[in-house]
């Protein structure tokens, strides 16, 4: 196909659609209400359902309901929309629902900002819900990936399970780049048969399905919870996606960044190299599951000195690269998060108070 | 000679764990017969609340998802606006529809969502042991009210299904009680008709039970009725508020 010149949210509203998602429920928040506003009018064309809920809360029960029955459905918001979701993210994580949510990150804490951030790293990837949880988090850079990651989500989400989380922020919602919408990653929804609460007249075995997450045996929800675990333990086996970029040659420092802020690494590091300093870059593509043994491989090279996580926000990722990096390298951390994103001049003033 | 009396197709054959004179289970019972006689079984997906009624998919063999605190109508509406065809009900008590979930029920019934709703008022939160409902009455005890229900400090008890009929969408909307036998053949036409609206494609019906919590109101089950009906029945008075004919 063609490329085309499109706003990341609205892209991303096309993306569901030829992924095969007709089922839209959401509440409107800047920078991401294009989203609902593009699929207001282009769900009734393909024949799906598009539904503006009265609030958050109610839209992520919306998701819940539809996912339990067992169709393919997707939400948008933005930070403090997804706060208000989380309660129902929780307990769709634990019933074991697959479900699509896109979060388009605005500055916070509170009202905060409605330009973008890395904020919310904490929230998608270490709860933000109550319980032992974890979502699928997905990083893109920019539209074209915007568009592949939300194409990928609703597979991701059935294989598991699970819901899975687009996360992007306000800039990449709010630019317009050529995209390219890939038709291999169109999937067919799996059998539902053993879960979904679709009517037991669409199943042969005629067995009724139940969608909860109580479970008061202590023993039945300790192993509730193991199965959990094994599943994201299964998705850190499977499913990690990240990039390293410039990693080939020896580079003095290794730059953690991801979604938006990478792509302005990305051009500090070409112009650095102009200047004869390597420095590489190390970016998740998915936040979780981390990737740890690629971040780590990469900082103890022997000719890095440190590394540095440089994100929209006050330092989140920072805490997974320590993790990962062990102590053999020093873990350092620049970020911004007024919404303003950082320039490559600024990284490059501090890479090289780095390297001194 | 045939049978006079036999179980629901769609009840199971557990034991409820329901309290002693609880009414809970007569209105479980009704809604089974309802889901049986129209034949909806195959396709009927029930919403359990949080509340007592948290394990209702104990007792129906049929689809059920468990929604969170109050969270039932919006559950259903995901449910229905994906799958149309689907009979969608929830089945939710006063704790959660009318304090917690009071925006989800309101803003569905406002859209007109093809769904039944079964509201049990019992005046109380019974699962949590007893505290006060946004519809327990003045003066009555709760272990949040133990001197009575204030009503300059909390307000007056709120009329659901009063309050439902203001919605000026199309909606069947009607209070019934489970009190005396009489009482309950209406209930069970009352959520027949409901259902069969949905079945319809009519309306969002909405069928408000007043019951009793004999444990959370510390009385013994017979206590319980009688007080039921000479302190609830006068304020909350039964009959249907709207019909989608009114319309
Ligand atoms: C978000 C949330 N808040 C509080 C609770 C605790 N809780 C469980 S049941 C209940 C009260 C239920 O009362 P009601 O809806 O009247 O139903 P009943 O038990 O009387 O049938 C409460 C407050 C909860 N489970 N979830
Ligand atoms: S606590 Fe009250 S509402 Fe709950 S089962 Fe017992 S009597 Fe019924």
């Amino acid at each position: 196909m063609a490329k085309v010149l499109m706003k990341g949210n609205e892209a991303i509203g096309e993306a569901a659609i030829r992924a095969g998602c007709l089922n839209y429920f959401a509440y409107p928040i800047t920078p991401q209400s294009e989203v609902a506003e593009y699929l207001s009018k282009r769900l009734p064309e393909v024949g799906g359902v598009f539904l503006q809920g009265e609030s958050e809360v109610a839209v992520g029960y919306m998701i819940f309901g539809a996912s339990g029955a067992g169709e393919r459905v997707m939400t948008t918001s933005s930070s403090p929309g997804i706060s208000l979701m989380s309660e129902a993210i929780s307990y769709i994580a634990a019933a074991q629902c697959p479900a699509v949510f896109v979060n388009i990150m605005r500055g916070g804490p509170g009202l905060g900002g409605i330009l973008p951030s890395q904020g919310d790293y904490f929230q998608a990837t270490k709860g933000g819900g109550h319980g032992d949880y974890h979502l699928l988090v997905l990083a893109p850079d920019g539209v074209q990936e915007a568009v592949e990651m939300t194409m990928q989500a609703f597979g991701l989400a059935e294989k598991y399970r699970n819901p899975v989380m687009v996360m992007g922020d306000g800039m990449i919602g709010q630019m317009m780049e050529p995209v390219e919408f890939p038709d291999d990653l169109k999937t067919e929804p799996t059998n539902k048969d053993d879960w979904a609460t679709n009517g037991m007249s669409t199943r042969k075995s005629k067995k009724s399905n139940l969608v909860k997450s109580l479970f008061l045996d202590p023993a039945e929800l300790n192993q509730h919870n193991l199965n959990l675990k094994a599943k994201y333990e299964q998705m850190k086996k499977e499913d990690v996606q990240y990039e390293l970029y410039n990693t080939d040659g020896d580079y003095q420092v290794l730059i953690a960044s991801y979604g938006t802020m990478s792509r302005v690494c990305r051009t500090a590091i070409d112009m650095l190299k102009a200047e004869g300093i390597e420095v590489a870059m190390f970016r998740p593509k998915t936040l979780f599951p981390f990737p740890e043994k690629q971040v780590h491989d990469a900082a103890v090279k022997d000719s890095c000195k440190c590394v540095i996580s440089i994100e929209m926000s006050m330092g989140q990722m920072v805490e997974d690269v320590q993790r990962c990096v062990m102590g053999k390298k020093p873990v350092e951390f620049y970020g911004e998060c007024g919404g303003e994103i950082p320039s490559p001049e600024k990284i490059i003033e501090i890479v090289k108070e780095l390297i001194g | 000679m045939g049978k006079a009396f036999s179980k629901p197709e769609v009840m199971t054959d557990n034991y409820t764990h329901y309290c002693p004179g609880c009414t809970h289970g007569i209105v479980h019972r009704l809604v089974a017969e309802a889901i049986d006689e129209l034949g909806i079984r195959e396709n009927t997906v029930g919403i359990a609340p949080v509340g007592c009624a948290v394990m209702i998919y104990n007792y129906f063999d049929c689809d059920f998802q468990e929604a969170a605190h109050g969270r039932a109508p919006a559950m259903a509406t995901g449910i229905k606006r994906v799958r149309p065809d689907m009979m969608v009900f929830t089945y939710q008590g006063d704790g959660d529809l009318a304090s917690i979930g009071m925006g989800e029920i309101i803003h569905a019934a406002n859209r007109g969502e093809k769904i039944t709703v079964i509201f049990i008022n019992n005046a109380i939160y019974g699962m949590t042991g007893g505290q006060m409902a946004p519809t327990t009455m003045p003066g009555q005890r709760a272990t949040t009210a133990p001197a009575g229900r204030d009503t300059a400090q909390t307000g007056m008890p709120i009329r659901m299904a009063n309050l439902m009929s203001e919605i000026v969408t199309p909606g069947y909307v009607t209070r019934q009680a489970v009190l005396k036998p009489q009482m309950v053949n209406k209930c069970k036409k009352a959520i027949k008709k409901a259902f069969q609206y949905q079945m319809d494609n009519t309306c969002f019906s909405f069928v408000e039970v007043i019951s009793t919590c004999p444990t959370n109101w510390g009385m013994t089950p017979i206590d319980a009725l009688k007080w039921a009906e000479e302190t609830l029945l006068p304020y909350y008075e039964l009959g249907d508020y709207k019909t989608p004919e009114d319309a």
